[in-house]
């Protein structure tokens, strides 16, 4: 059984079973309200579901692609908790897990909202024998008029636009990869983007 | 006190230190700071966006490293504390995202709890190993609380019931003044220690750069407030114009000048505050702190008013954990309830929320 939480766009957290499915789930749309709602969540999923933390075998996490602040909220709130659990973090990328809920055989293009007119996106060829997606490219950045040019396939794709990660899906997700000895995402923030800043260039005169 | 202090683990991520600690009761037992200080150096200040990147690596790291040097087992816990607010709202919510996803893996209650009020907890905390510990603090007293994120100057009735907000600055923070100023002047970041190091051999009263809201007029309006902003323009008008006229720029007694002028400002306020009230206690807090000269004078001042100063030590004086698992302490100690898992990141959560 695993603890799942994705802030990738809104906040979701669920508990789920490999056998027995999404036992819990709690999700919030608002994109600004992570640090807030993340903490009632798993706590209502636990109680929700009736699992015990010392019955998790660990916490599946979406790294992103997401809007920072909030996709921090989710990885850091995962890392803690399964710290404090002493079990693994599991982390999984967030794109997979909306083409794994969909379970499409035919090409997908998952895009969801980066903020300041950009777009997140990650083209799936299928999906596997078990029912894994395939990712054929991405997770990207770019803007919403350069994604025919940054993804050359695009025609024959399914194009995708999520507005949500459900912590249910990424946690089954979670569940079949750890089931079919497939590797999990990298342990690392999917930002996609440098930091915010511009160099200065020395002070400037005030008279 | 009960018969076992409470146990309380604190996390801090309100600026650019990722700081744990562990506290029981008044006994520090850990205090572990990871500071992304080094990865702003290029940029001259605090990035938002940079220190919350690397609050979300740092975290788990210093939890084991405080684990391991306090010898605590997260069992033993009685609670966990985490700064909700003010400070930097991206980096107040790694903090927090982590601290209730921890409290809850442990099925502790959780306590958020006030950063500026944190500094003055700091003082409640013996130090590890150095030798008699000094007498509890008294209350009420004033606090003087100056960083690169912020300048405040408190009136404290009661830690954990009563905490009033006299002043606080108007535009820059103390530390980003010094910063600002180490940076027209070629000296690196953090401008603090670099202004130190400049000043020393330079004369303090080779020029007199403005103390900000200090004329008749501004104290009426702002008694307890501060400004850096025009002190700043100030020793910039002062360089270009020394430049312009081809002269080569005294660095030592400008850093020394301006200096003066912010350790002169930031004691008379903090002073003046303690007679009004009839408070003969002035505690500082933050990093500025670690500025020599503003301990020196603020024991010249302290000791012709016969104020009696406390400072707590250097690394519980910067961001740190420490200081909020001993504010958490204080709660848990007082029977407070624990917070709401609710609660958010505040980045201007004022000081008479002391617990959110
Ligand atoms: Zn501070």
């Amino acid at each position: 059984m695993l603890l799942a939480i994705d802030t990738s766009a809104g906040t979701s957290v669920a508990v789920v079973d490999r056998e027995g499915g999404v036992l819990a789930e709690h999700t919030e749309l608002d994109t600004r309200r992570h640090a807030e709602v993340i903490g009632t969540f798993i706590a209502a999923c636990l109680s929700d579901s009736g699992v015990a933390v010392a019955e998790l075998s660990g916490v599946a996490v979406g790294m992103g692609p997401g809007p920072f602040t909030g996709l921090r909220v989710g990885i850091a709130a995962a890392r803690a908790f399964a710290f404090g659990a002493a079990r693994p973090v599991v982390p999984v990328i967030s794109h997979d897990a909306i083409a794994y809920e969909l379970g499409s055989a035919e090409p997908l293009l998952v895009v969801t909202d980066a903020r300041r007119r950009e777009v997140y996106w990650s083209a799936y060829s299928g999906i596997d024998a078990v029912g894994l997606p395939l990712r054929a490219a991405g997770p990207g950045l770019t803007r919403p008029d350069e994604l025919a040019a940054t993804v050359p396939e695009i025609d024959g794709y399914r194009r995708l636009d999520a507005a949500s990660v459900s912590a249910g899906a990424l946690g089954m997700l979670a569940e079949t990869l750890f089931y079919n000895r497939r590797p999990f995402a990298v342990d690392e923030a999917l930002y996609l983007r440098s930091p915010d800043v511009t160099l200065s260039s020395g002070p400037k005169r005030v008279s | 006190m009960s018969a076992r202090e409470p146990l309380v683990l604190g996390i801090e991520t309100s600026c650019d230190e990722t700081g744990i600690g562990i506290v029981r009761g008044t006994t520090l037992l850990a205090n572990v700071i990871a500071s992304s200080m080094d990865e702003h150096a290029r940029y001259g200040g605090v990035v938002p966006e940079v220190a919350a990147r690397a609050h979300l690596e740092a975290l788990v790291p210093a939890l084991k490293q405080a684990l391991a040097e306090s010898g605590v087992a997260l069992d033993e816990l009685d609670a966990i504390a985490v700064t909700s607010g003010p400070g930097l709202s991206g980096a107040l919510m790694v903090g927090v995202g982590a601290a209730k996803a921890l409290a809850l893996s442990l099925g502790k209650p959780i306590y958020a709890v006030n950063h500026l009020v944190g500094h003055v907890g700091a003082d409640v905390l013996d130090s590890v190993g150095s030798g008699p510990s000094r007498p509890a603090i008294e209350y009420p007293t004033v606090a003087l609380l100056v960083s690169g994120g912020h300048t405040s100057l408190l009136l404290v009735r009661d830690l954990i019931s009563d905490v009033e907000l006299l002043g606080e600055t108007i535009d820059d923070a103390a530390g980003e003044a010094f910063d600002k100023v180490a940076r027209l002047l070629g000296l690196p970041y953090p401008g603090g220690p670099e202004i130190d190091r400049a000043a020393a051999g330079g004369d303090p009263t080779a020029i007199r750069f403005p103390r900000g809201l200090s004329n008749p007029k501004d104290v009426e309006a702002h008694r307890y407030d501060f400004s850096f902003s025009g002190l700043k323009t100030a020793v910039a008008r002062w360089v270009e114009k020394a430049q312009d006229a081809g002269e080569a720029v005294p660095i030592a007694d400008v850093a020394a000048s301006f200096r003066e002028a912010v350790a002169d400002v930031l004691l008379t306020k903090a002073v003046a505050a303690c007679i009004d009230h009839g408070i003969p206690r002035l505690l500082l807090g933050g990093g500025v702190v670690a500025n020599a000269r503003l301990r020196e004078l603020a024991a010249e001042r302290c000791a012709a008013n016969g104020i009696e100063l406390r400072i707590p030590p250097l690394d519980l004086c910067t961001d740190n954990g420490a200081m909020i698992a001993a504010l958490g302490a204080q709660l848990v100690a007082a029977g407070r309830a624990p917070s709401d898992f609710d609660f958010g990141a505040d980045s201007t959560l004022p000081v008479t929320s002391i617990q959110a």
